[in-house]
């Protein structure tokens, strides 16, 4: 019996390391930002989300988020089909550029957009004669958010599709369904669980990014501030109710992501 | 013809899985691609589905030119060897797939997948999802579902590969009565000459890309054109150098004309038969006697007889010394 007390003892140990390090650095913080918030009761709170600086940061949020996972969902869906169901050359480097946006830090991919799109580059510069600015406008907090957020979809549905395999899809050509048929009908329902799951994790990672939306947006007030800027500058400007109060806000979105991914992810198996 | 397969050639890289084969598929047969795996049997078959595209050579099925048209437009039923039955939708859904993809009024499709159904002895199935089916009545789904279009021709690759021996057995006598009510050109694969010879009226042998042999069942057992399709058609020994079936050769206890000296090795009893393993001038010989036969001669290893081919023995037309396959 002594091999089993020691296993319950390590168990324990075990179980308690892990609780410590989730509580120290998750628990603990975001249960401080909820108690700040509402140690003064539900009105404060309110009010600071309310401000119109505060909701126009939710709306363009909202904004550059859906587009750019829209555009991520149309690429990882082509991608993830091109690179599971074709051989072509460059695959390896297209399997690879994909991952690129995890190991590249945020800022210098910001960075790297203003490079390209600034006003005084070509592309920029000629962007900006057709009456379209890239940088510290939303078409960059698009890009840039596409470019963090991009792999997410395309590893969500490549294992999914490699699993799925050919097979179901070329008994769908012989009884005489076209390519967009057998997608819709084929394709498509096979994935969806994996799909869903990809899309609310590139959501999630678009609403609460902050690197590279920063140096491409120019932080414009009541402009180009997301919410996550927004936390920051009244962090800066010591109007701590405000960011707390709008650091809840994200930290419930992604409470409702979490969920939302719990959801999808049990129909998988 | 229903099917005219003409100089098809495909390479897969360096691997050459067709090559320069020719077939004609009568209207209305039960044809088996027969083959060790490998041999090029379903990239045949693929070909004929319009699954793959030939280097060269074309396809005709009804007297069309199909060798450019994609696989819907060639009216093909196919059957794969792992069902590739739309997970996500009921047995039902599944069998209606193609004549919902062709528009065609719900009362028909209703009626029509009906009949299928019943058919193929799934009616009481109708709303489960595949994956509460056995494996065998999720190949007669898939069959449904390709009968359900009334295609030219109906091509299934190796479609009881995955069923275990039981079911595999059944289903082979169930292909064949339906066939016989249904009458559509059918041609499947297989690797198992068993299946093949219980089932097709046609056996087209493949080999290493290439055609061995086309014929009846009895035509390619008693007249094998080489000695690939002998050895591959049944149980087959090698006598001074010669392939001959086990069941052909004469065991005598003493000296006759034709007939070589031989030592008895092994006496096998399986029932009825019994197995004679020989030495013949230092080589293995294997013969298959009745066990009167056996019992006459008092076979007993290290005792001494003479064996001969018999007058009937049946001989590959082309005989070759030594092909890879013979030993199998």
């Amino acid at each position: 019996m002594v091999g089993a007390a020691v296993t319950t003892k390590t168990k324990w140990a075990l179980r308690l390391v892990a609780l410590l390090y989730l509580a120290l650095l998750l628990i603990v913080p975001v249960g401080l930002i909820f108690w700040r918030t509402f140690q003064h009761g539900f009105s404060p709170f309110w009010h600071s989300i309310t401000t119109h600086e505060a909701l126009h940061a939710l709306r363009v949020t909202l904004e550059v988020a859906i587009t750019a996972t829209v555009l991520n969902t149309v690429f990882g869906i082509t991608a993830s089909l091109l690179i599971v169901r074709h051989a072509f050359p460059g695959k390896r480097l297209l399997n690879a550029l994909i991952d690129l946006p995890l190991a590249v830090s945020p800022v210098v991919a910001g960075l790297a957009l203003i490079l390209i799109y600034g006003r005084l580059t070509p592309i920029g510069g000629w962007l900006g004669h057709q009456g379209v600015n890239v940088i510290f406008a939303l078409p960059g907090m698009v890009i840039a958010t596409v470019f963090v957020s991009l792999p997410l979809v395309v590893r969500e549905l490549v294992p999914v599709l490699e699993e799925i395999g050919t097979e179901q899809e070329q008994a769908a050509w012989t009884l005489g369904a076209s390519a967009p048929q057998t997608f819709r009908r084929i394709t498509l329902p096979a994935i969806r669980w994996a799909l869903a799951y990809g899309i609310v994790l590139a959501l999630a990672r678009s609403l609460g990014e902050f690197g590279a939306v920063a140096v491409v947006s120019g932080k414009v007030v009541g402009q180009t501030q997301t919410l996550t800027l927004y936390v920051e500058q009244q962090y800066q400007n010591f109007d701590k109710t405000g960011a707390y109060a709008v650091s809840v806000m994200l930290a419930m979105i992604a409470i409702v992501t979490l969920i939302a991914m719990t959801l999808f992810r049990p129909k998988e198996r | 013809m229903a099917i005219d397969v003409s100089h098809i050639d495909k390479r897969f890289g360096d691997f050459v899985a067709l090559d320069d084969v020719t077939v004609e598929i009568a209207d209305g047969s039960l044809t088996a691609l027969l083959g060790p795996s490998g041999g090029g049997k379903s990239t045949l078959l693929r070909v004929i589905a319009g699954l793959e595209q030939p280097d060269s050579g074309t396809v005709t099925i009804n007297g069309n030119d199909a060798t450019k048209l994609p696989p819907q437009r060639r009216n093909v039923g196919f059957v794969f060897q792992h069902y590739a039955a739309f997970k996500h939708m009921s047995v039902f859904r599944n069998v209606a797939f193609g004549l919902e993809i062709r528009k065609r009024p719900k009362r028909e499709i209703k009626q029509r997948v009906q009949e299928l159904l019943e058919l193929v002895h799934l009616e009481a199935f109708a709303d489960r999802l595949p994956s509460q089916l056995s494996g065998g009545q999720r190949q007669r789904m898939a069959l449904a579902r390709a009968l359900a279009v009334q295609p030219n021709v109906l091509l299934l690759d190796e479609p009881f590969g995955a069923l275990d021996a039981q079911v595999r057995k059944e289903l082979r006598v169930w292909l064949r009565r339906l066939h016989d009510e249904v009458h559509v050109t059918t041609v499947f694969v297989t690797h198992d000459q068993e299946e093949a010879m219980d089932v097709a009226d046609e056996i087209v042998v493949m080999a290493g890309g290439r055609i061995e042999q086309i014929g009846s069942p009895d035509e390619l057992y008693e007249r094998p054109a080489n000695d690939f399709v002998m050895s591959f058609l049944g149980p087959v020994t090698r006598l001074n150098g010669r392939l001959v079936r086990p069941h052909d050769l004469e065991l005598l206890a003493s000296a006759a004309p034709g007939a070589v000296e031989a030592s008895v090795v092994r006496v096998v009893r399986l029932g009825f038969e019994v197995r004679v393993e020989l030495l013949v001038n230092g080589s293995d010989v294997w013969v298959q006697v009745t066990r009167d036969s056996s019992e006459r001669l008092e076979l007993h290893s290290g005792s001494t007889v003479y064996v001969r081919a018999s007058e009937t023995a049946i001989r590959p037309a082309v005989p070759s010394i030594a092909t890879p396959a013979a030993s199998g």
